[in-house]
């Protein structure tokens, strides 16, 4: 197979059937409610997960941030709940304990990942998350984007927007000079890891390098992209990432339509096309099926970070099969054991409609009635066969596939923000007005699209 | 007697003027020295190549130059072979072969082929096994051969004493050009108290006589992943400690994974960002600390494995009084001739190079006897030296890394093949792994390979024959492979770029009336 690079995105080229609307707006909506449900109306705060006891991640304040405009433009939140929501969990940060202490809730303007949901402390023995930090942080500028009107609430909230973004001390994170960290514990520092090779970290690098206070230095967007991989697999020219959930991350804020950095443009592609062109690697490594999954062909794809089934290892295609519960799965080299992860398929739906459009209509049809669950469950295993068909109905039935329980809040966050990003590209539009990412993006070179309409301040 | 003159080699004939004294190949006489009897020879005159250590690069710059017709001292301390004989490369690869047998025969049952519900092993005589391969490997390295081939051997500890002359046991020895060639010893960790509580390098791992019931390994380079594949596969509780987050921390991160999801497949226990910090014994048992990102946690193991790093070994040899200079970490410091700071004196092996491998030990001894003997001005830089972790699956790689091309500035595009495109491999039910070529983009110029899979190791040779004959990758796509081996993946990577590269057809007047 050959993927041209010039090819356009096929996101908005041809109308909808209104049976695919109204498919993508009962998932939509679904996955937003999922802020609604689990979102705290004292101190902002959002459960990672739905189960019950669930700490709060950041990352998902960040998507819910994110989320609340769509849930306004959409009809489903008034205007003031969303203003509302935002404002006590910036409010929260603000008022945050900084210190690095374990019970604090940051340091150096960063998050640890994982807080409790009524006090704000640091959960378990978490990290001071960086990446996560960032998608909390484009949630603020995506609120501070979206809150526009000239009264005190909105005004404030900009403002506070504007400061939690300014105190985060980016410089911090590069205690070796150009590589910036995955994170920080209080009592052994830094975590002894870096950011190598194509990530969701592009998202990460524009906010650090876009700050007016303490942004990373020049050497590091370079000392990263100097660790990307553009390969040829399958047929296709791509920059190589295994999980799904690395192409779309940065993607739910920034339009990387035409926008090009120097690698980019050395490649005659963009991070867009680039992930329509992962979406394309996903389903021939799927087709391919190499270990025999059951589920796995031309619309049955998607490995991404998510959950997974934690069964003993059992016979699959005559070899022993391990499972892996949650992890980041990834193509062609695994980890894989025959999870799909039917959010990453939804969150590809900007770059590969023709794609991902039967991918959805198969998930939903899986089983005996139309399912939303899995599409938004956070992984299914077709392979992986739970419970027993009990009773005269299920006489010749196979028992059912697993599917994960609950849901979590960065695939209802992704839907939430790709659908729309599909629909009506609202988050891209916001976030192209914001300084911070204009000026990021222009310190890592890149240039032309979008952003040559709207040079830095 | 007289002596006859000796005809140059076609080598030297081709490459240069021998500088060297045509002499007499010595024939293995009372008075020619060697390791064991340590005989005095008549050392007035300087040798024409006076070699320290007689492990992979010792001996063959000695074979190369005594070939040539060059006087040529041999100086060994321990045994004649090296590391890589002895404590290296043929031990831990004939353990490795019985572990991947067992591996196989517990995997039959997915092959359709039925084996008794117990494999057994038996650990003494699969060390048995490992012994007689090293012996049959070392006759062909035996003082007696090594002296029918005119090289003389001393046996004793070499110290410089001058910029042209060495003292082995109280006997000096002058020469005309010297190589260091002493090769490396194992890197020990600076852990509370595991010199107390006592540990395995792999100079005694091999001589272990009962497998221990259970192993921590330290360390995640080549030898430590192998060892604790191996060990793992032949009935050890296996540990595995390394301190960053993917062994093998010079390959690419895929390959590295795919090591560290072998090993979890077959039972090692991986602790990543991990340090051992404390060792002590308890009831006979080492109980050991450890700590992972600060988090700290303990066990109990048998055996420890650690010392699997390596450092050049330098210690000893006066090497100020001969000018040489050195580091401890780093080893001999030489230029791209592989010529010491003294140019009478040239280093080659672990001792100076940052890859300690055999077959780069070798190669740069050769260079030695080319730039010290015939006045070559050939570059270490220009070798394209192949190595393989022989873990399984293996990971084989050549020339540049993806980060090293694009650190210097060299557009590069890597052709990918997963072994599980590749039928050979299908087949055989050895789908884990990858081909990956680079290429300088918009060219088909080798930049460099890796290579994942059953038989790596094998594979990544045809790409360095093209590296070295400067074939392009679109030329490999032009040889037909035997069909159908596992070799067929570094085709279908040239057939991708081929097809990359290729201009597009133009249409046919039928698509385009």
């Amino acid at each position: 197979m050959r993927i041209r690079a010039e090819r356009p995105a096929a996101s908005v080229d041809k109308p909808l059937s209104p049976a695919d609307e109204a498919m993508l707006d009962g998932l939509q909506r679904a996955a937003f409610d999922y802020f609604v449900q689990h979102g705290s109306r004292s101190n902002g705060l959002v459960a990672d997960t739905s189960r019950p006891g669930s700490h709060a991640s950041i990352a998902v304040v960040g998507f819910a941030l994110s989320a609340y405009p769509v849930g306004v433009e959409r009809g489903w939140m008034t205007r003031a709940e969303a203003l509302q929501r935002s404002l006590a969990v910036l409010r929260f940060f603000r008022d945050s304990d900084q210190s690095g202490t374990p019970e604090s809730t940051g340091h150096k303007g960063f998050y640890f990942h994982f807080l409790h949901m009524d006090s704000g402390q640091r959960a378990w023995r978490c990290e001071v998350s960086l990446i996560d930090t960032a998608l909390l942080l484009a949630g603020m500028l995506t609120a501070a984007a979206y809150f526009t009107a000239a009264t005190g609430e909105e005004a404030e909230l900009r403002a506070l927007a504007d400061t939690l973004y300014q105190r985060v001390d980016w410089c911090w994170a590069q205690p070796a000079g150009a590589a910036v960290v995955h994170g920080w514990k209080p009592g052994s520092g830094f975590l002894n890891y870096g950011w190598e090779g194509y990530s969701e970290a592009l998202l990460l690098y524009a906010l650090g390098l876009g700050s007016p206070t303490h942004a990373l230095n020049d050497a590091s967007f370079p000392a990263w992209t100097g660790t990307y991989q553009w390969e040829n697999l399958y047929g296709i020219d791509f920059l190589y990432a295994g999980p799904l959930f690395i192409h779309q991350f940065s993607h739910a804020w920034i339009d990387f339509r035409g926008i090009r950095d120097c690698f980019m443009r050395e490649k005659r592609c963009d991070y867009f096309e680039n992930s329509r062109r992962a979406t394309y690697v996903q389903r021939e490594y799927a087709i391919r099926n190499p270990r025999r999954f059951v589920g796995y062909d031309e619309d049955g794809w998607g490995l991404s970070a998510g959950d997974g089934p934690s069964a003993p290892r059992q016979r699959v295609a005559g070899r022993r099969q391990s499972f892996f519960g949650y992890a980041a799965r990834g193509v062609p080299y695994g980890p894989d054991d025959g999870t799909i992860s039917g959010p990453s398929v939804l969150s590809s739906l900007v770059f590969a409609p023709e794609l991902v459009l039967p991918a959805l209509r198969r998930m939903l049809a899986r089983g005996a009635a139309p399912d939303d669950g899995v599409v938004r469950a956070s992984g299914y295993n077709d392979t992986v066969r739970v419970g027993t068909p009990v009773g005269r109905a299920a006489q010749g039935k196979r028992a059912a596939g697993w599917v994960s329980e609950g849901s979590f809040g960065l695939d209802q966050g992704m839907i939430v923000l790709m659908v729309e990003n599909f629909r009506s590209g609202l988050l891209w539009r916001l976030l192209r007005g914001s300084v911070p990412i204009r000026a990021g993006l222009h310190r890592a070179g890149f240039r032309g699209g979008w952003l040559a309409e709207h040079a830095p301040r | 007697m007289t002596t006859p003159i000796q005809t140059p080699s076609p080598a030297a004939r081709k490459h240069g003027r021998l500088v060297v004294r045509p002499r007499q190949r010595a024939a293995p006489t009372l008075a020619t020295p060697h390791a064991e009897d340590g005989h005095a020879p008549d050392n007035r005159d300087p040798y024409d190549l006076l070699i320290i250590g007689a492990g992979p690069a010792g001996l063959a710059a000695a074979r190369g130059a005594a070939a040539a017709g060059a006087r040529v001292a041999l100086i060994e301390s321990h045994h004649i072979g090296g590391n890589c004989l002895h404590e290296g490369c043929i031990p831990s690869k004939t353990i490795i072969r019985s572990a991947q047998l067992l591996a196989e025969m517990r995997n039959a049952p997915n092959y359709g082929v039925e084996t008794p519900d117990e494999v057994k092993v038996d650990f003494a005589a699969l060390m048995a096994r490992m012994r007689r391969v090293r012996d049959r490997i070392l006759r062909v390295d035996s003082p007696a051969r090594l002296r029918a081939e005119g090289i003389e051997l001393h046996s004793g500890r070499a110290r410089f004493v001058s910029a042209d002359a060495v003292d082995v046991d109280g006997i000096r020895l002058r020469f005309k050009k010297a190589l260091i060639a002493t090769g490396s010893r194992p890197l020990l960790p600076d852990i509370e108290g595991l010199a107390a509580a006592g540990f395995l390098t792999n100079e005694t791992v091999f001589e272990l006589t009962r497998l221990p019931p259970s192993l921590l390994v330290i360390g995640g380079g080549p030898l430590g992943c192998e060892l604790a594949q191996a060990f793992a596969r032949i009935g050890s509780r296996t540990l595995i400690c390394h301190s960053e987050p993917l062994f093998l921390p010079k390959e690419e991160r895929d390959a590295a994974q795919m090591v560290s999801d072998a090993l979890a497949r077959d039972g090692v226990e991986i602790h990543l960002n991990c340090k051992v910090v404390a060792v002590r014994l308890e009831g006979g048992r080492k109980h050991v600390t450890m700590v992972t990102d600060g988090d700290p946690s303990t066990t109990f193991v048998d055996e420890i494995l650690t010392g699997i790093g390596r450092l050049p070994a330098v210690q000893g040899l006066d090497l100020e009084k001969a000018g040489v200079a050195y580091d401890v970490e780093t080893g001999i410091r030489v230029d791209d001739f592989l010529r010491t700071r003294n140019p009478r004196i040239f280093a080659a092996g672990d001792v100076c190079l940052e890859h300690a491998f055999t077959n780069t030990a070798e190669a740069s001894a050769r260079i030695v006897v080319r730039n010290a003997l015939y006045r070559g001005r050939q570059r270490m830089s220009g070798l394209t030296v192949p190595w393989c972790t022989y873990t399984d699956p293996q990971v084989a790689h050549v020339g540049l890394y993806v980060r090293q091309a694009r650190a210097q500035g060299i557009p590069i595009k890597t052709y990918t093949v997963p072994m599980h495109d590749v039928v050979r491999a299908i087949t055989d039910g050895e789908e884990e792994g990858f081909v990956k070529i680079h290429v300088r983009e918009g060219t088909d110029r080798i930049l460099g390979a890796t290579i994942v899979g059953r038989c790596a190791g094998e594979m990544i040779n045809n790409i360095s024959l093209a590296m070295v004959a400067g074939l392009g990758l679109c030329r490999l796509a032009q040889v037909i492979h035997a069909y159908p081996t596992q070799g067929e993946g570094v085709r279908q990577a040239a057939q991708a770029c081929a097809l990359s590269l290729a201009p597009r057809v133009p249409m046919t007047s039928k698509e385009n009336p």
